[in-house]
């Protein structure tokens, strides 16, 4: 008797235990939003959003900053989505199981994993140097959209995988090729699916900093980008430089709290849409 | 006929797209590989790649004999991953437990995207808050003239592994055989002992591949140790360096590849201080996925 409760006791102290770390987890993710919330918000205005950074950027707003952000995602996501999305269709519909094919699964997953610096110094030799790109929009764009790619790859893989090999076979059975099969029976299916597993790799590379420090982003600018060629501003690197490298940090703390809220809301707001986005589908194909 | 042909060739041609596509993985992982040792190579003419990894003191600029050695770094690298794990394994294996073997279904589907919010913020936010909110707090408690340390480094780090390690070891838990829980629970042993003894340890290579996972990003981390650690040249002596300034290698390149001039000793010096690094990542990445490949297939 005297056994069972002590088991009843010690298995009560250790669910507590367990549920305490659920909750030391989600208490410090409610304290970064509110902090961020809290102090982010009173600076938000639509001054703010729209106007450049004034008076060696202890006033005034962010917009340069903003925009660099957008351009530079763009330019990631125009080399990230075609090239995932065929790596996955070459991968799930084409490949068969050789060595070929396991080494280029094994590199993918090992590009997942390469430090987002050292794609920043690959960015360097290559775009910077080597293709003679220099500091630019260009640079930046492509070295994220590489460090993007892996998540693209197996995110656009995943969604494949969901359609149901009946579909293709439909299709064969009809005499369409390889081809015709995947692009009516597949694809169409496949494609929102493969999107919203994109736009979270997207949404990670924008709040990326240590790629673009060196390929491209910059400290402060007087105008807009006008081409790929020139250099640019974002919001993660201008919150870096906010918080640690500006001549008068405290002063400008409350705009370093408005930048890292703008970036929050930019970044989770991708990942929102994507993540119901795929709900929606996933209960569509139930 | 000839139709016939020009449908094959444009099969042909459409396979062929595809198939570059994805051998571009590899072409990129080499690529960047080649890189890194082409452009590391010139520092290893003047300095010897022993006193380069073994040499405690870093002084590239120094006017009268300039020093390359990385022990220092790669010691506070180590230090601040560590201290980042010793944080996030055993929370973040309780919370994948409470999700798996005790919460309602319910809470586990409102607690899971939520944990993955956590997933999406950026590091530089995250350092930021370390900055703002945790160092101001560890130099109050432990009585330190500023909180921008090591220990801070691990705390923000190991909230960036979490997500991680939540999520690999309950898909782990939950792909334990439910005969194994059952048998246990038939002999009579609660759901704790069940747990603690059948569940986790059946679970183990993918708690290990997760924590491998965690570690290997931890070290990869850039901008969240640039701005939490404080980034002093010193080497770290345990126990006190978890509460100094410390300077790993992702900090260093940060800090000196804006300012280096380009093509000398000290800029090759950067770029081996990188190839470590993904040396480093390579290993752990390479060998949590080894783990995770052998659990998977002894799971089918």
């Amino acid at each position: 008797m005297n056994q069972r409760a002590r088991k009843k006791i010690t298995q009560a102290i250790g669910f507590v235990l367990l549920r305490v770390c659920l909750y030391l987890v989600l208490a410090v993710l409610l304290l970064f939003l509110y902090d961020i919330g809290s102090k982010g918000g009173g600076v938000i205005s639509w001054e703010f959003l729209s106007q450049a950074p004034r008076r060696g950027m202890t006033e005034g707003g962010i917009f340069p900053a903003i925009f660099g952000t957008f351009i530079v995602t763009m330019i990631t996501a125009i080399l990230a989505i075609p090239l995932g999305m065929s790596a996955a269709i070459y991968l799930n519909e084409y490949a068969r199981q050789s060595r070929l094919t396991r080494l280029i699964r094994l590199s993918i997953r090992n590009l997942s994993g390469v430090p987002s610096i050292v794609y920043g110094i690959f960015g360097v030799i290559l775009f910077v140097n080597i293709m003679h790109f220099g500091t630019s929009l260009l640079s930046a764009g492509l070295t994220l959209g590489l460090m993007t790619l892996p998540w693209t790859i197996t995110a656009s893989e995943e969604a494949l995988k969901t359609i149901p090999q009946s579909y293709r076979e439909g299709a064969l059975a009809l005499g369409a090729t390889k081809w015709q099969s995947i692009r009516t029976n597949v694809l169409p299916y496949a494609v929102p699916g493969m999107l919203t597993g994109t736009v979270l790799g997207l949404a990670r590379a924008a709040g990326e900093t240590a790629p673009i420090m060196f390929t491209g982003a910059a400290f402060f600018l007087p105008y807009l980008p006008k081409s790929p060629g020139d250099q640019f501003m974002a919001l993660p690197y201008h919150l870096y430089i906010m918080a640690t490298q500006h001549h008068a940090i405290l002063q400008v703390r409350p705009l370093a709290y408005g930048t890292a809220l703008v970036l929050i809301v930019l970044v989770l707001g991708m990942n929102m849409t994507a993540v119901i986005i795929r709900y929606r589908l996933r209960r569509k194909q139930r | 006929m000839r139709k016939k042909k020009l449908s094959k060739l444009k099969e042909a041609a459409i396979r062929a797209f595809f198939f570059t596509s994805a051998v571009l993985a590899i072409l990129v992982l080499v690529g960047i590989f080649a890189t890194l040792i082409t452009t590391a190579f010139p520092v290893f003419k003047e300095i010897n790649i022993g006193r380069f990894l073994s040499g405690k003191t870093w002084d590239p600029t120094s006017p009268e004999k300039a020093e390359y050695g990385i022990l220092s770094m790669i010691m506070s690298t180590l230090l601040v991953t560590v201290g980042a794990l010793a944080i996030a394994v055993p929370i973040g294996i309780g919370v994948a437990a409470y999700l798996s073997d005790v919460a309602h279904w319910r809470v586990r589907e409102i607690v899971k995207p939520v944990v993955e919010i956590l997933a999406g913020i950026p590091s530089v936010v995250i350092g930021f808050l370390g900055m703002v909110l945790f160092a101001p707090t560890i130099a109050k408690v432990f009585h330190v003239p500023h909180g921008l340390t090591a220990l801070n480094g691990s705390l923000l780090l190991a909230i960036m592994a979490l997500p991680t390690i939540i999520s690999i070891s309950e898909d782990s838990l939950n792909a334990v055989p439910a005969i194994y829980s059952e048998a246990s629970l038939a002999l009579g042993a609660s759901r704790w002992q069940t747990l603690v003894r059948v569940k986790l340890p059946a679970a183990l290579s993918g708690i290990i591949a997760a924590s491998m996972l965690g570690m290997g990003r931890a070290i990869g981390e850039t901008i969240t140790v640039l701005m939490a650690t404080g980034n002093a040249r010193t080497f770290p002596h345990l126990p006190q360096a978890l509460l100094e300034s410390v300077r790993t290698m992702t900090a260093n390149i940060a800090i000196e590849l804006g300012e280096v001039p380009y093509y000398t000793t000290h800029y090759y010096a950067l770029f081996a201080i990188g190839l470590v690094l993904f040396v480093m990542t390579f290993i752990v990445n390479l060998v949590a996925d080894v783990v995770l490949r052998k659990y998977q297939e002894r799971e089918q």
